[in-house]
């Protein structure tokens, strides 16, 4: 009896929590992440290929809107995103992208960047979303609500454990897929 | 009318009709050509050819602004869906999604003719399992993931090795898919016109059309607070036609109205004002009929002198009026026509001078005025006489040369204060040596200052850089001169790669040459040797030899076929690149090879550009630099005339006048008109060129007239003193009129001759020998 009540207690003190946990707390709880380092692991299952292409290296993220990619291997690359303006760098080319010229490209940045900077306005723009999980252990799922980006990529799912995001999965709309591991260094 | 005399006339009346029927023939052009080198130098010659023909020269910017940012987008892509279908327009951008296709799909087709990369140890076991595995490595970048789709017909990556030489370079901004200016105001669009820069009617029908095109465009789109704004060389030359056109005929009709008012003052007479422009409508068809003869093509500006023109050679016909009245034709050919022919002569001396300027519009204007000026004068001598009769009767002009002899008398005073006035302007412009000249070609330009401000403020939000620096190479036909554009490029590549410069273009990219072609099809292997080579090359990765049949298929093609021709570039923006960079010129072809240079160091980045291509007959040019040059050319070449003009018009009075005082006499009251109106030009803040120094001699040419009455003409009557009073003043007015012009050369001239003119009037009877006095 005493321990039914206490479990009673513990579910009466729990339900709120559970209840609140939804897209807009998670939200609320990205939009507090300030920023930080953190290595990542790439994998690439194409189709074409018998083996995943992995790639390794740091992603940086500074709020609301600045993001480092830096791949070390295979080979040495650095993408940064600057609000709208992307820059590739690699084997001393470098690249420029205005992705406000590219609606398509742009819708998919937004994908990690609302996410990162849990702005569900900017995700709502083009995505459905659908929470499960916790907030110790969250799962995000993104589906294209627009026709041109769901001939892109079919489905995101990003999950990750309070603000930190641990994984994002793209699955393209040609099947291929990618699954990028991150694993954070230390909170700024 | 003796026998004679009808003779002399109808060879007059019938040199004229001819005159006419050349003039009626007469080809008239109010373009840039003006400006552009009679005789240029190698590198002046590529200069010539941009600003005509260049890509450059073909380019209209074009800002949609007003509605909002969503508006502006829509009218964007209507726009160019409208022009980019007209033959008028080679390309229409804005930045739309899906416009660069066509060109990616060019590249792609002819990948292996067109990349730098192909050779054949790019297809040996080790360079294919080198390049797939690169391919393969770049999957894993975001930049890569655009190239999936092609790995398995492009598995060594030519696609990528043709983009990384395009000019990455800064793209304007953008705003609902379309370009716009960085503050989002305005949406923009390149357009090139299939018409060159130097076809005026084709720019300026160019530009009709997209304004009429935005009007059907907004109109159908029902908004009407959007509008256009547009710039570009080609509107410039538009707008400077239209600028020169307005002038010629505003100024012609002020100068021709004011000269008829004071004759008909003068004459009181209908018959001697018709009698008296006789002389003068000779003279203005004489020179465009010399001109049109000798040069083939006459410029608006020359025609526009002609308010000029009228001021002097309505002179001659004044004096004979006046003169010969009471003393009778005879008379008058023994007492004045000396005098006169001597004047004459010093014109011609002054305007002959300019005829050898390799400067078009200067020697044109040089042509004109002499073959005018001495046709009138002719004509006033000759023909006037014969047309005039015996009876001459002009309004009774003694009172007014008794003021002016009562004004010479007093004016004979002022001699010392004109020397001292004279020595103060010497050290004034002796210390403002410095700041007298400017020395750039763009001051002869009638672009207004606000035209130049919106072309510039368009520009920067397109980021379109000015295409300063360029390689030029040269050949006998197409094939060579895109061989020396590959050698030329293969020494540009390796200062690329050494960071010297940061790109260049060349037209031989997307057309290669014939031998370079058939190079990069000879390396490729067979479908049976290539086959086995990928299984070996492809054993330890991820991708099996067996998905890549396109490719083996693809190379198999391409050893079958053609090369790569101009028509297989139509339909695409590179073909428009080719077309503007690799130019046909009577007797050869030249490839243009634009360079792209950091914005520091660019001096050292040229020179090193120059080493490396010396030799190789590939000229390295800085275009802003062959302007600033052409224009020190034309400057010095116009001091050099001008003093030899000088030196002739002294020579000539120094034989006539035959004694040093006399000579003297006349040249101080010129050299001192000169140089007060240097100074006052100088004062009002005037900046003085190249068209101020020819003014400068004309004042000599001209004013010289003048002077001359008071040496040879001994005691000065009244009727000759107001004769030289009209004349003067005609001449002034003539002159004086090209004040007005917003054309920058006829402006300078107007504003140093009139002025000019009637100093030197005023310093010659100041200084007038005292026994002349009465």
């Amino acid at each position: 009896m005493k321990r039914l009540f206490a479990g009673l207690l513990l579910l009466g003190l729990a339900l709120p929590v559970f209840a609140a946990f939804d897209v807009t707390q998670l939200m609320n709880d990205l939009a507090r992440h300030k920023g930080g380092t953190a290595k990542f692991v790439e994998k690439k299952y194409i189709a074409l290929l018998d083996r995943p292409v992995v790639s390794t290296g740091e992603l940086t993220y500074s709020a609301p809107d600045r993001l480092e990619k830096r791949t070390l291997t295979p080979k040495p690359e650095t993408l940064r995103l600057d609000k709208d303006l992307l820059s590739i760098e690699r084997e001393k080319q470098k690249l420029s992208i205005n992705l406000a010229n590219q609606p398509e490209a742009l819708a998919f940045v937004d994908s990690l960047r609302g996410t990162l900077n849990g702005n569900r306005t900017a995700l709502e723009k083009n995505y459905l979303l659908h929470l499960s999980g916790n907030p110790e252990k969250w799962v995000l799922t993104l589906l294209p609500s627009e026709q041109k980006i769901a001939a892109l990529v079919q489905r995101i799912t990003v999950s990750g454990s309070r603000d930190q995001i641990r994984s994002i999965e793209y699955l393209q709309a040609d099947g291929d897929r990618s699954l990028l591991l991150i694993e954070p260094l230390a909170d700024k | 009318m003796t026998r004679s005399g009808r003779r002399v006339v109808l060879i007059w009346l019938l040199a004229m009709l001819a005159g006419a029927a050349v003039v009626w023939n007469s080809r008239f052009t109010a373009d840039m050509s003006f400006f552009l080198p009679a005789r240029p130098s190698a590198e002046q010659q590529v200069l010539v050819d941009q600003l005509k023909d260049g890509a450059v020269a073909r380019l209209l910017m074009v800002a949609i602004v007003g509605g909002d940012g969503g508006q502006r987008a829509a009218l964007s892509r209507d726009l160019r869906g409208r022009l980019a279908r007209m033959p008028e327009f080679a390309a229409v951008q804005n930045g739309e999604a899906g416009s660069l296709d066509a060109d990616r799909d060019f590249l792609f087709r002819h990948r292996y003719l067109l990349s730098p990369a192909v050779a054949a140890e790019r297809f040996t076991v080790d360079g294919l399992r080198t390049t797939i595995a690169d391919s393969i490595d770049r999957l894993a970048s975001p930049a890569g993931m655009m190239l999936k789709t092609l790995l398995p017909r492009d598995p060594t990556g030519e696609l990528f090795a043709q983009l990384g030489q395009l000019n990455p370079g800064a793209q304007p901004a953008s705003q609902a898919g379309v370009w716009a200016s960085a503050d989002g105001e305005r949406a923009l669009l390149l357009i090139q016109t299939r018409a060159p820069g130097a076809d005026t009617d084709g720019q300026e029908a160019a530009i009709r059309t997209i304004h009429e095109q935005f009007a059907a465009v907004t109109s159908a789109a029902g908004i009407t607070d959007a509008h256009l704004q547009l710039s570009g060389p080609g509107l410039f030359a538009v707008k400077s036609r239209a600028t020169i056109k307005g002038d010629v005929t505003r100024l012609s009709a002020i100068g021709t109205l004011a000269i008829v008012a004071v004759l008909f003052f003068v004459y009181r007479s209908l018959r001697l004002l018709t009698l008296g422009l006789l002389p003068v409508l000779s003279g203005a068809l004489a020179g465009i009929v010399a001109v049109s003869l000798a040069y083939g093509t006459v410029f608006g500006i020359t025609v526009g002198f002609g308010s000029a023109l009228i001021g002097e050679a309505v002179d001659y016909s004044i004096y004979y009026f006046v003169q010969s009245g009471r003393s009778g034709v005879a008379a008058w050919q023994a007492r004045f026509w000396p005098t006169i022919r001597l004047g004459v002569l010093t014109s011609v001396c002054g305007f002959g001078a300019l005829i050898f300027s390799g400067f078009p519009g200067l020697a044109q204007l040089g042509l004109y005025a002499l073959s005018g000026v001495a046709t009138a004068a002719i004509v006033t001598r000759f023909v006037l006489p014969h047309l005039a009769g015996e009876r001459i009767v002009v309004r009774d002009l003694v009172p007014l040369g008794g003021a002016l002899q009562r004004a010479m008398r007093s004016l004979s005073r002022l001699r010392w204060p004109a020397l001292v006035l004279a020595l103060a302007a010497t050290a004034y412009l002796a210390g403002e040596h410095d700041r007298l000249w400017s020395s750039n070609l763009s001051v002869l330009s009638t672009t207004s200052r606000d035209d130049a401000a919106a072309d510039q403020a368009l520009r920067a939000d397109l980021g379109t850089s000015d295409s300063r620096f360029m390689v030029v190479v040269n050949g006998a036909d197409r094939e060579t001169t895109l061989q020396a554009a590959e050698r030329a490029g293969r020494a540009l590549a390796d200062l690329q790669t050494a960071g010297t410069i940061a790109g260049y273009d060349s037209p031989a990219r997307f057309l290669p040459s014939r031998a370079l072609q058939a190079a990069r099809r000879a390396s490729l292997p067979a479908a049976d040797e290539l086959r086995p080579r990928l299984q070996a090359a492809l054993a330890d990765s991820p991708l099996a030899a067996s998905k890549l049949e396109g490719f083996i298929a693809d190379v198999a093609a391409t050893r079958q076929a053609p090369d790569v021709d101009r028509p297989d570039l139509d339909g695409t923006g590179l073909g428009l690149a080719v077309d503007a960079l690799l130019l046909q010129r009577p007797g050869g072809w030249s490839a243009v090879l634009p360079l792209r240079l950091a914005d520091d160091g660019q001096a050292t980045a040229i020179s090193a550009v120059r080493q490396a291509l010396a030799g190789s007959g590939a000229l390295t040019i800085d275009l802003k630099g062959e302007l600033d040059t052409l224009y020190n050319d034309y400057l010095y070449e116009a001091v050099l005339l001008a003093l030899a003009g000088f030196a002739a018009i002294v020579a000539l009075l120094a034989a006539t006048l035959r004694s040093p005082r006399r000579l003297a006499a006349v040249l101080l009251p010129l050299a001192l008109a000169v140089l007060f109106v240097v100074a006052g030009l100088h004062l009002s803040g005037e900046h003085l060129h190249l068209l101020h120094l020819v003014g400068m001699l004309l004042i000599v040419a001209v004013g010289s007239n003048y002077a001359l009455f008071f040496d040879r003409a001994g005691k000065l009557d009244n009727d000759t003193l107001a004769s030289m009073g009209v004349a003067n003043l005609t001449t002034a007015i003539g002159f004086g009129t090209l004040g007005l012009s917003q054309v920058p050369m006829l402006h300078a001239i107007g504003v140093t001759v009139g002025p000019g003119a009637v100093l030197a009037l005023l310093l010659a009877a100041i200084f007038v020998p005292r026994e002349t006095v009465a």
